[in-house]
Parts: C-alpha cells; sequence; structure tokens
C-alpha cells in the first residue's frame, strides 16, 4: 500500500486546487493533488479525453517544472481517512492501482459542485439529462448535432449549456428559467457591477437571440414510449405548453459538495434552498485547523472566485502569507458569489411537481408516495431504502434538501462505493504500526 | 476540432464499436443508443450528472463492476458490459 507524506493535500484539481497547488509549490512545499476524474480541470476546465484544457497550462506548467514537489494523483477518489492526534485526519484514497494513505499537514478542499435535480413526472426517461449532464457529455464527444434539445430549470449555468449545444449544431427548442425576469434584476445589477462578467453575459445572451426564452416557466413533466419524445412546461399563471424534444438538459442550479469536509468535522451552513456550503475565515481555513476550503465548496461563485480563494488558500496551508493582493482579489469575488447567492432562488411550485408515482431515489426506485410522510432524511431512508444506493444521497438528498427541508444526514464512509482492498488498509497492523512511530 | 481524432476500438456486450479517440465511454454509449443500466424496477436508464455523482451511467469495463462511464476515456480493447 503506498503512503504519501506531503506538507499540503489538495482534493479536487478544479480551477482552485490548480490555484492553490500553484502556491503551494512555489512556497517550497510538497503537494498531492487529487481528483476522480481522468485529468485535472474540474468542471469548468473540462479536459478533452485526457489533454487537459488549455486554461489550465498556466497551473500545471508551473507544476511540471518542479515535479520533485508534486504528485498528481487523477481518477482517484477519497473514501475515508483516519483520525490522528497531530494533524488534519489521513486520506484514504482509491487510486486505479490501488489504496493510498495521505498524510498531509494540511489539506485544501476544492471539491466543487454538483447540479440540483428536482424530480418530475417522466424525469427518469432516457432523453432527461441534466443541464450540466449534457455539457459534459458533448465535451465527451457526444454528438446532438440535429438534436431537439430543450434546456430547462434554473441558474446560469443553462444558457452556457444552450450555446454550447447551439454551437454543436443541435436545435435548441426552448431555453425555461424558473425564475421570473423581475426576480432576476438584482442579478443583472450585480453583474453590470462587473464589466467582465457582463461583457461575458452579454456576449452569451446575444448568441442565445434565436432561442426562444421563456422566463417564470418550468418542466411539469416528460413523456414518452421507451425514451423522451415531448416536454410539457407551466408558467405562473397555470398555462402550459408542450414541445416536441429529443433531449430536455434540466437542472436546478448548483450546490456546494461538502460530503468530505462534513466528514472531516467542518462546519457547514445553509446556502439557500436546502444546499450546504463549508465555513471558511479569512484565510480560507475551516473550522478545523489544519483544513482549508475553496471554491465553489465554500458558496457557489464559479472559476474567479475558486482561483481567487485558492491563491489564498495556498499560501495560508504552506504557512506562508498570502498577498494582500490577493486577499483583496478573494474579497472582491466572495462579494459578488454572496450578492448572488440567493439570486435563482427556486419557487415554491417545484416543490408540488413529484406525483405520488414519481421516482425520489433513482438508485433504488423509492417513489415519493413511499416517503412522502416520513420525518426526516433518516426516516425515509430506515423505510423505503431512499439514499442507500451507489450515490449515497447525493441526488435524492439534494432534492429532498429543497422539496422537504430535510438536512441531509452525516456522511457515512465510504464517501464513494470502493473495494474491500482499500478498506481493509484501514485496519491494516501496517497503517498502525506506521502511525506509532 | 478540425483534427481527425484517431479511433479506438471498444466491445460493448460483444460487439465491436468504433470510438473517437478521447471520448468518454458515456458519450460513446449514448451515441450507439444509449444502453447503459436498468434500474431496480427494470427501467432503462441514462445518464444524468455525467460527471461521476449520480452513479446513472454505471456499467462493467475490463470485469469491473459499478464503473462510471462518464468517468472512463475509451482506450484500445475495452470491454464492456452494460446492464441490459
Amino acid at each position: 500500500m503506498r503512503r504519501l507524506d506531503v506538507e499540503v493535500a489538495i482534493v479536487g484539481a478544479g480551477p482552485g486546487g490548480l490555484a492553490a497547488a500553484r502556491d503551494v509549490v512555489d512556497a517550497g512545499c510538497r503537494v498531492a493533488l487529487v481528483d476522480d476524474a481522468p485529468a485535472p480541470g474540474g468542471q469548468i476546465w473540462r479536459a478533452m479525453g485526457s489533454r487537459p484544457a488549455a486554461e489550465t497550462l498556466p497551473f500545471l506548467g508551473r507544476l511540471a517544472n518542479q515535479p520533485e514537489r508534486v504528485c498528481l494523483l487523477t481518477a482517484t477518489q477519497i473514501v475515508d481517512c483516519l483520525p490522528r492526534p497531530d494533524g488534519p485526519p489521513v486520506l484514504l484514497a482509491d487510486a486505479p492501482d490501488g489504496p493510498v494513505h495521505i498524510s498531509a499537514a494540511s489539506l485544501i478542499l476544492a471539491t466543487g459542485a454538483m447540479e440540483r435535480f428536482l424530480p418530475f413526472p417522466g424525469w427518469t426517461l432516457p432523453g432527461v439529462v441534466g443541464a450540466g449532464g449534457l455539457q459534459a457529455l458533448i465535451k465527451g464527444g457526444f454528438e446532438v448535432a440535429g438534436q431537439r434539445v430543450v434546456v430547462a430549470g434554473s441558474g446560469p449555468l443553462l444558457p452556457a449549456v444552450a450555446d454550447l449545444a447551439r454551437r454543436r449544431g443541435a436545435r435548441v427548442v426552448a431555453l425555461a428559467e424558473q425564475a421570473t425576469r423581475r426576480s432576476l434584476l438584482p442579478f443583472a445589477r450585480t453583474l453590470l457591477r462587473r464589466p467582465d462578467k457582463a461583457l461575458q453575459a452579454a456576449g452569451l445572451l446575444m448568441r442565445l437571440m434565436g432561442v426562444a426564452k421563456r422566463f417564470g416557466a418550468w418542466p411539469v413533466r416528460a413523456e414518452g414510449d421507451v425514451r423522451l419524445e415531448r416536454i410539457t412546461l407551466r408558467d405562473a399563471s397555470g398555462g402550459e405548453r408542450t414541445l416536441e424534444c429529443d433531449f430536455l438538459a434540466c437542472g436546478f442550479g448548483l450546490v456546494p459538495r461538502v460530503a468530505l469536509a462534513r466528514l472531516l468535522g467542518c462546519q457547514v451552513e445553509d446556502a439557500g434552498d436546502g444546499a450546504l456550503r463549508v465555513v471558511v475565515d479569512d484565510r480560507q481555513q475551516t473550522s478545523v485547523a489544519g483544513i482549508y476550503a475553496v471554491g465553489e465548496a465554500t458558496g457557489v461563485g464559479g472559476v474567479d472566485k475558486a482561483i481567487a480563494e485558492g491563491r489564498v488558500a495556498g499560501p495560508a496551508a504552506a504557512g506562508a502569507e498570502p498577498l494582500p493582493a490577493h486577499l483583496l482579489a478573494r474579497d472582491r469575488e466572495r462579494r459578488f458569489a454572496d450578492a448572488i447567492a440567493f439570486s435563482f432562488a427556486l419557487r415554491p411550485e417545484l416543490r408540488d411537481l413529484p406525483s405520488d408515482d414519481t421516482i425520489i431515489c433513482r438508485c433504488e426506485d423509492v417513489p415519493w408516495r413511499e416517503i412522502e410522510n416520513a420525518a426526516s432524511a433518516r426516516d425515509a431512508k430506515l423505510n423505503s431504502r431512499c439514499g442507500m444506493g451507489p450515490c449515497q444521497a447525493r441526488v435524492c438528498g439534494t432534492a429532498l434538501a429543497f422539496l422537504r427541508g430535510w438536512t441531509p444526514e452525516s456522511p457515512r464512509p465510504p464517501l464513494f462505493p470502493t473495494d474491500l482492498r482499500t478498506l481493509s488498509t484501514l485496519y491494516s497492523s501496517e497503517t498502525h504500526g506506521a502511525d506509532d512511530a | 476540432m478540425a483534427e481527425p481524432k484517431p479511433i479506438v476500438r471498444i466491445v460493448v456486450d460483444g460487439e465491436a464499436v468504433p470510438a473517437a479517440g478521447e471520448s468518454t465511454l458515456a458519450a460513446v454509449l449514448m451515441q450507439r443508443g444509449g444502453e447503459f443500466r436498468r434500474s431496480v424496477r427494470g427501467e432503462p436508464r441514462q445518464p444524468l450528472c455525467a460527471m461521476g455523482t449520480c452513479f446513472e451511467c454505471r456499467v462493467t469495463v475490463d470485469g469491473a463492476p459499478h464503473v462510471r462511464a462518464c468517468r472512463v476515456i475509451c482506450r484500445d480493447g475495452m470491454v464492456v458490459e452494460t446492464g441490459r
């Protein structure tokens, strides 16, 4: 079993993790950088197969210049941790060639965000996919030319997905945002205070001029025989419109991924609509000494926030003082993220979408009627298996936190399905022998 | 987009399938018609998140079960079994 002993271990190699890693290495420390994807970059800088995105090169290049200080573990996930008295817990990593124990004086969690999926009749039909999900499939090589696509749900990700699909030859039939134009005015005003972001948004909207856009509209059902054939959108007045389509790319915003942070004992707080985010101080340190968090995990705020927070946490974790300019940049990005945090709030009608037969837990096929009278996530799980499947309540738990206000249960290890060989290393005498030294 | 991508050959449920190099297995299986797995009640499912959190795309790859197709880059000779 492999052991890595470094000054800083970083979980997540998206913009936040990469920015932090570069500064850690520049500060003279050794870094272990772990990501569960085949290549670094995270979601927004998604690699093309094993070829990293261009945006990652300024970071990867600097890391490549000091190879003796860098250990990059891709296709690797953290499944558990081993507490120890003299520092943050040892991370148990499941890597392609076997388990790895990662021991570090400081940890930086850059675990990113995931989409929030809400259940509605027909949402499990082939052809219904996440908005970010369709984006990831297209970037992974899926060809959508000629396909009729409806993009729906909520959030700034929707127009980006519509634009990508359109550029790849799909016919984007409609873009439906559940928030009303009026409720998004504060967001628009905040955007105008950042000319760089406003310009990006303006460019995007120009490219989407040919796509029918509906605000204050959301999907109420997806229908089809063996796969999706049509979807129905409803608006606040109760009016409905049915659209024939091949794909419904649907997601209701992004939520921070906090399972590892919670497992490590870091304090989390409400991030709106049932989501949680990791609490950090002005050096990006969590409530647990030696554990830092950056990027979407501390609050959804985009790539600029992730990089800015990485440039604070990297030096801090390495025992150096972050540059004043980087602290200011972080503050600026944090303000922007806070200002937009409760934009795109989910409307209450979305809680009424599931019918009795609508599947809530996709892993275990648990319908709404089996859990709607449960008192909590735990109660639902014990009475129906809801949340007991491979996704470990990442999908249903996020939905139920909005639908019912249930705080997701504390994560139980292993955080991802893993094998006995890996788990057994937690208990091997080799592990405990080394800890005694 | 201008460069032609190399083709790799993978096997899906016994059938040889050409795949663009650097594609994710999830993208290739979607292109092929979208067979991934059947749910507990026997319903066909396809990727939802396509980023490794939902596990809807899980298939058996080179004998290893529960592999998320969205996290795998197609390699020459890869053997895939879906849950059909």
